[in-house]
């Protein structure tokens, strides 16, 4: 039997790995994917552009605006002439924030009245307009206190003191690289058996296949086994680039994360054949792929968060294996989770993949044409 | 080919009966593989709705716990301002162990601590410290929960110093106002770049495989001892999937106008100009990756590769361009998405500004020429 199935991997793996082009886009991408992504996907905001309409002849502006010009978030500040031109600004995205001192601002804030500072913000990305208006929050509140400090004032009643655990800088890095892993373990699983079996059904060779004394268990052991030691290499890869190149810490243990891993590709490589059996032909299998893979990535946590989902498609998202191999390897990196916290998402994963690959194996026979 | 007999020479002028054969084919090829149906149609539905639902960045009800050491007045009038904040569900826990346990099994996303003095530091003019711990793995919900938490703490001041006859003394209170989404939902930006995510699916999957494919099955040979022009070959590859795009094209608008309710303010002609141009584009890389792939398995890969994470990652739906470091944001130029997606939302939220709708759509046609100008250079009628 294991001569069988031996014979079947080394079928597989030429198939794959045999002509140039399939190697290259079986090894090249996922490498570059992880560096540009690992790089591209951020939320943290930098060189924002930013301009300002000053009115005010006093001092108090020119301190607020050094502040902004300090800080590591703002570049390219922009001077405006008239009001007019604030809208022209935002509208042709020459900035993204712009800041109005009025006339008499100084002097509000020497008669001890509050001045109003107006804050005019790009609103087309919703996200990065709160976080850079919680930027420009920061950077007042700061200068209001330094104010009390130096006029003696008294302090408000109380104040936040805010402290972030394991992202202590709240890096965005720390948290999509570990998600890339996920990400890209995923395309190469469905990379190498999402179309397998639509191929040789395309070609007339599944059913040589099955007329030899193989049993479905060893075609699916034969079709499953190279994804397995292909995706288990490059995740490897990729999670000793992420320590390496990216210096995320890992807290945790390899054991927990290599247990997510088992049972993720094997959930993973199951509806990848799963869906390559269903198909006749390869368009059909890519058309499979990407409904998959799609909903996926999307219903996963990786960009955005799962409860901010309406609460019917959170049940959905039950159904998804990167959705628990995402918190998996999140909480291994960074949360240093061990096996016992996350018994809960390793045995839906075990359970989609059995059933999977069941169901692949059976449909090896049942689904004819 | 160096001499052109009159036969070569006859060939060389387009024919609308040779193309409109090539058309027909492509057409019957597309109804006999239902997937193709799938792709254009059915495909556009279930992601859209996938993303209209599932994709947002409006974190509202984030379960939060509250330890409170001491209760008081000022505490219940703290938790009280936490409790009723649309954005926080409380929990209240009465030890800071609890409140770690809670974290650690996700079960709260931070916690709020108010430790046994609050009350007499607040009361004896002192300043009270409020704890607050945010889980930081996932940074940009921890850092908009923590401009949450910082709301919530400026509006218990001012009521606080009302409360007590007094008004609240800050030298500088910032008034803002956020343009063409005033409402700040996440949606209304999303929902219409995620259509350029679906653009971009459709064009490579309609297009990825039919040259390939046929270059797999050995028609390609069949089709090159006809009279038919290579030009009219990829025509009639072209215009079946570009018409189908735009039926995909104009479901999806249909579903974020009336589905979702995103407003768009540009006009429709330039929307649908603008799309046409990047279904070119996204069908021109459709069949440059089946041109230089030669066999479908190949060509299935590199369409998955090449499509779906660089549009969701590079194209500025989600992650903000300007910020990525200079080199990445040299590579998100070579991806048609980038440009769409500037596009879309400019349309969409903002109107017909052309200073920022002309570059992008010059882009593209560049693009759009490319692809087409390559897939003909490779594509002779000669067998290697």
């Amino acid at each position: 039997m294991f001569r069988r199935i031996l014979a079947l991997m080394i079928k597989e793996f030429l198939a794959l790995l045999k002509d140039k082009r399939g190697r290259t886009v079986l090894i090249l991408p996922p490498i570059i994917q992880l560096v540009v992504f690992g790089y591209a996907a951020t939320y943290d905001l930098k060189n924002v552009s930013l301009a300002i309409f000053n009115e005010d002849p006093g001092q108090v502006s020119r301190e607020v605006i050094s502040r902004f010009e300090g800080s590591q978030t703002f570049a390219q500040i922009m001077r405006l002439e008239r009001a007019g031109e604030i809208e022209t600004v935002i509208n042709k995205k020459d900035a993204l924030l712009v800041l109005h001192f009025g006339p008499d601002f100084s002097e509000k804030v020497y008669r001890s009245q509050t001045a109003p500072l107006q804050v005019i913000i790009d609103g087309r990305n919703s996200n990065s307009a709160l976080i850079l208006l919680g930027y420009a929050r920061t950077i007042i509140t700061d200068y209001n206190d330094a104010w009390s400090i130096r006029q003696g004032l008294p302090g408000p009643p109380a104040r936040l003191n805010v402290r972030a655990w394991f992202n202590p800088n709240l890096e965005s890095q720390w948290f999509i690289v570990p998600g890339i892993v996920g990400l890209l373990t995923l395309v190469v699983t469905l990379l190498v058996t999402a179309l397998s079996v639509a191929r040789e059904r395309e070609a007339g060779t599944f059913d040589q296949l099955l007329v030899t004394p193989l049993r479905p268990v060893e075609i699916l052991l034969g079709k499953a086994l190279p994804g397995f030691i292909i995706g288990t290499v490059e995740a490897s890869f990729i999670i000793f680039m992420a320590v390496i190149w990216f210096n995320i810490p890992l807290i945790g243990s390899l054991f927990a994360l290599y247990l997510g891993l088992f049972l993720f590709l094997m959930s993973a490589i199951g509806i990848g054949l799963m869906i390559s059996s269903l198909s006749v032909t390869q368009q059909q299998g890519l058309f499979g792929a990407f409904m998959f893979l799609v909903p996926s990535v999307t219903l996963s946590g990786f960009a955005t968060p799962i409860e901010n989902m309406p609460v019917f498609l959170q049940h959905v998202t039950l159904l998804n294996p990167l959705r628990y191999f995402l918190v998996i390897l999140r909480g291994v990196f960074l949360e240093g989770s061990t096996i016992p916290l996350l018994l809960h998402q390793y045995w839906p994963m075990g359970v989609i993949g059995i059933i999977s690959l069941v169901l692949a194996a059976w449909l090896f026979r049942h689904r004819m044409y | 080919m160096r001499k052109p007999s009159p036969e070569t020479r006859r060939v060389r002028h387009y024919s609308a009966m040779r193309l409109g054969a090539m058309v027909r084919k492509e057409f019957l090829q597309i109804i006999r593989d239902p997937s193709s149906i799938a792709i254009a149609f059915i495909l556009p539905v279930i992601l859209l709705f996938i993303f209209g639902y599932g994709v947002s960045l409006d974190a509202t009800h984030v379960p939060i716990a509250i330890i409170v050491e001491q209760p008081s007045a000022e505490t219940a009038s703290l938790t009280g301002a936490f409790a009723s904040s649309d954005y926080f569900d409380v929990t209240l826990f009465s030890s800071i162990q609890d409140a770690e346990n809670a974290v650690r099994k996700r079960l709260v996303h931070g916690i709020v601590w108010l430790r046994g003095n609050f009350a007499q530091e607040v009361l004896s003019g002192n300043t009270a410290a409020i704890g607050v711990f945010v889980n930081g793995v996932d940074a940009n919900t921890a850092r908009i929960v923590e401009g949450y938490a910082q709301g919530v703490w400026a509006t218990w001041l001012s009521e606080f110093a009302a409360s007590r006859g007094r008004t609240l003394d800050i030298p500088i209170e910032m008034e803002y106002r956020i343009w063409f989404n005033p409402a700040v939902r996440s949606r209304n930006y999303l929902v219409p770049g995620m259509m350029a995510i679906i653009m971009t699916l459709i064009g490579a999957l309609l297009t990825a495989l039919v040259i390939a494919r046929e270059w797999e099955r050995g028609t390609m040979e069949a089709l090159m001892v006809t009279p038919i022009r290579v030009g009219e070959i990829l025509l009639g590859k072209i215009i079946p999937y570009f018409a189908m795009g735009m039926g995909g094209l104009i479901l999806s608008l249909a579903m974020t106008l009336w589905l979702f309710e995103v407003p768009m303010i540009g006009s429709l002609p330039a929307f649908i100009g603008l799309s046409a141009l990047f279904l070119l584009a996204a069908l021109g890389m459709g069949l440059l990756i089946s041109t230089l792939a030669k066999n479908q398995f190949v060509a299935g890969q590199a369409a998955i590769i090449t499509t779906f994470l660089p549009a969701l990652i590079l194209s500025g739906i989600i992650f903000d361009i300007g910020s990525m470091p200079a080199p990445i944001r040299a590579f998100t130029h070579l991806f048609a998405a980038r440009y769409y997606v500037a596009i879309l939302q400019t349309i969409f939220a903002a109107g017909n500004i052309w200073p920022v709708l002309i570059p992008n759509a010059l882009a593209l046609l560049g693009m759009a020429i490319f692809f087409f100008m390559t897939v003909r250079r490779k594509t002779s009628k000669r067998l290697d």
